[in-house]
């Protein structure tokens, strides 16, 4: 095995085209758990470690530019306000230590069905950047799970930053598991409400080979909203409206019986997940309504 | 490969490190420092944590080159560390280094739980090594865990003690839940948690009625 040890983003992408077998090391939770198995001998491991750009974010206008390897402890600590799903969904890996190392380049690069950034990303809205010597561009987030463990990056490409939207209203995110740390997601449910272009979207985790949105779903809610005035009025969202969404969303798994959970659990946990997230985020949508209004 | 790095304050340099070789494997096999331990090799039980330039990480998981040019702290570091930090805050006063019972006997006089310290004492009396630990006064949070009965077979408490102190490193005055919150990566299979917290609680009493 040899050790690359890149001190830029230039030489990064310099490694990896000259050796594309070379697996990137970022957090190492990922990779370190299968070295120390045996189950993965790479002849090269590409040390991120030192590029300094992939440990910075930025804010801009519309959206957070997030390094690849921003480990999820800053993203829960600096980024609330503006990814307030994701910042949810990091506080919900694993554990202080993880959190400390892992970040969402890594959870991209594995895109294990239940990673928990994904459902936050999905809902969010975001792009991943990736870069090659041949050159960058900008996958949306809906094209970049391929399968099972299967991303759209070639062979010489690394993920440099994620851009993900800024929130622009109140968004969730709730995991089932057996315990509050420590725990790979029996199933996930990420919801993001975008009072702005008066739509809301949806991320299932490790309820599908990859992680998914709940598009029909998304698609009736935001007719539903339309027609009901909703978004105008502030109303409670009808019970019928409710039920119906969170059976949609259950109907968009293809979840498959594992030691951590069966599949018509999967359904099921995730049409309540649906309904509970989206309450929660009408209350707050709601609160923050009569708030401004009552500002006005 | 060649890793060169400081370990409680002191550069080493390990050398025929196999590239895919964690950090805990360089700390205990080639370096003598088997405070930190391996249970689990993935990250879910916490006994090897350590800190990486501050912060507390599973060694494991961190593969020895990423290490290079870094600050590692391990728990036979953790009494030094500490002692360092409370004097750079100027919170040390008056117990100098060497005094056999200057931590233990000043947190414990207006402790209610008065526990006793004559076993730490006597630890503490030995000849110093801040790099293993060795003789070195016990930092606050080891002594809690003393005073406190939270050790048992002591497999997961390096890990524990790392995790803790960096919290109250953090957070003098942590509530229960951010103790849970910040223990949460790691796994004791022997006391139950509860003696845990209190040794937790005891060494967050103490160390605000030093300050
Ligand atoms: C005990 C434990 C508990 C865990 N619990 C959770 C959990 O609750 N939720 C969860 O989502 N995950 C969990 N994980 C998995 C892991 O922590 C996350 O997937 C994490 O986001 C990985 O990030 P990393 O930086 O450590 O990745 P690494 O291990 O460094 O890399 C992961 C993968 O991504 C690739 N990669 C990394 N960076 C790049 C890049 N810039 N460009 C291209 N490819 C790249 C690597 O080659 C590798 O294939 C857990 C892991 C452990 C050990
Ligand atoms: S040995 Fe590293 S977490 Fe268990
Ligand atoms: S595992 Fe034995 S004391 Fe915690």
């Amino acid at each position: 095995m040899d050790f690359l040890r890149p001190a830029s983003w230039q030489e990064a992408l310099a490694a990896k085209a000259e050796h594309p077998t070379a697996v990137p090391i970022a957090g190492g939770t990922d990779v370190m758990v299968e070295i120390n198995f045996d189950h993965r001998r790479p002849e090269y491991l590409l040390d991120l470690g030192r590029v300094g750009d992939l440990y910075e974010w930025e804010a801009g206008e519309d959206s957070v530019r997030l390094g690849a390897s921003v480990p999820y402890t800053k993203i829960m600590e600096n980024l609330r306000s503006e990814l307030p799903g994701l910042a949810l969904a990091s506080h919900t890996v694993a554990s202080p230590q993880i959190r400390n190392r892992g970040g969402v380049g890594g959870n991209l690069g594995t895109a294990s069905p239940a990673g928990d950034a994904h459902p936050a990303l999905l809902a969010a809205g975001a792009e991943v950047e990736v870069e090659s010597v041949r050159g960058s561009r900008r996958i949306p987030i809906d094209d970049f799970y391929t399968g099972v463990k299967r991303n759209a990056l070639a062979a010489d490409e690394l993920i440099r930053a994620v851009h993900i939207k800024k929130a622009d209203g109140p968004q969730q995110y709730s995991k089932v598991g057996t315990r509050n740390a420590m725990v790979i997601a029996v199933c996930a449910f990420g919801l993001a409400l975008h009072p702005e272009t008066r739509t809301v979207r949806t991320g299932i985790g490790s309820a599908a080979p990859t992680p998914v949105r709940a598009r029909t779903a998304e698609e009736f809610l935001n007719a539903a909203l339309d027609e009901g005035g909703f978004w105008d009025n502030g109303k409670i969202i009808t019970p019928s409206v409710a039920k119906q969404f969170a059976d949609l969303c259950a109907a968009a798994c293809n979840p498959i019986d594992d030691v951590r959970g069966t599949a018509s659990y999967r359904r099921h946990a995730v049409g309540v997940m649906a309904r509970r997230t989206l309450t929660w985020t009408w209350e707050s949508y709601r609160g923050t309504r009569r708030t401004t209004e009552g500002a006005a | 490969m060649r890793v060169n790095f400081t370990v409680n304050g002191r550069p080493q340099e390990a050398d025929d490190v196999w590239e895919g070789e964690s950090l805990l494997y360089v700390l205990r096999e080639r370096l003598g420092l088997p405070g930190s331990k391996n249970a689990c090799e993935q990250g879910e039980c916490g006994s090897c944590t350590v800190r990486l330039d501050g912060v507390p990480v599973c060694s494991c998981l961190v593969a020895a080159g990423q290490a290079e040019g870094r600050e590692v702290v391990t728990v036979e570091g953790l009494a030094e560390f500490a002692r360092q930090r409370s004097c750079g805050t100027g919170a040390c006063g008056g117990h100098s280094e060497g005094t056999p019972d200057s931590t233990s006997a000043g947190a414990s006089d207006g402790t209610p739980e008065g526990a006793p310290l004559d076993e730490a004492g006597e630890r503490a009396a030995r000849p110093q090594d801040s790099h293993t630990g060795e003789g070195t006064e016990l930092s606050p949070v080891q002594q809690a865990f003393i005073d406190a009965g939270a050790v048992q077979c002591g497999f997961c408490t390096p890990g524990l003690l790392v995790a803790a102190d960096e919290m109250l490193e953090r957070n003098p005055n942590p509530t229960d839940a951010d103790i849970r919150e910040a223990l949460s990566g790691n796994l004791c299979r022997c006391t139950g948690y509860e003696k845990i917290m209190d040794a937790v609680r005891l060494a967050a009493a103490r160390q605000g009625e030093v300050v």
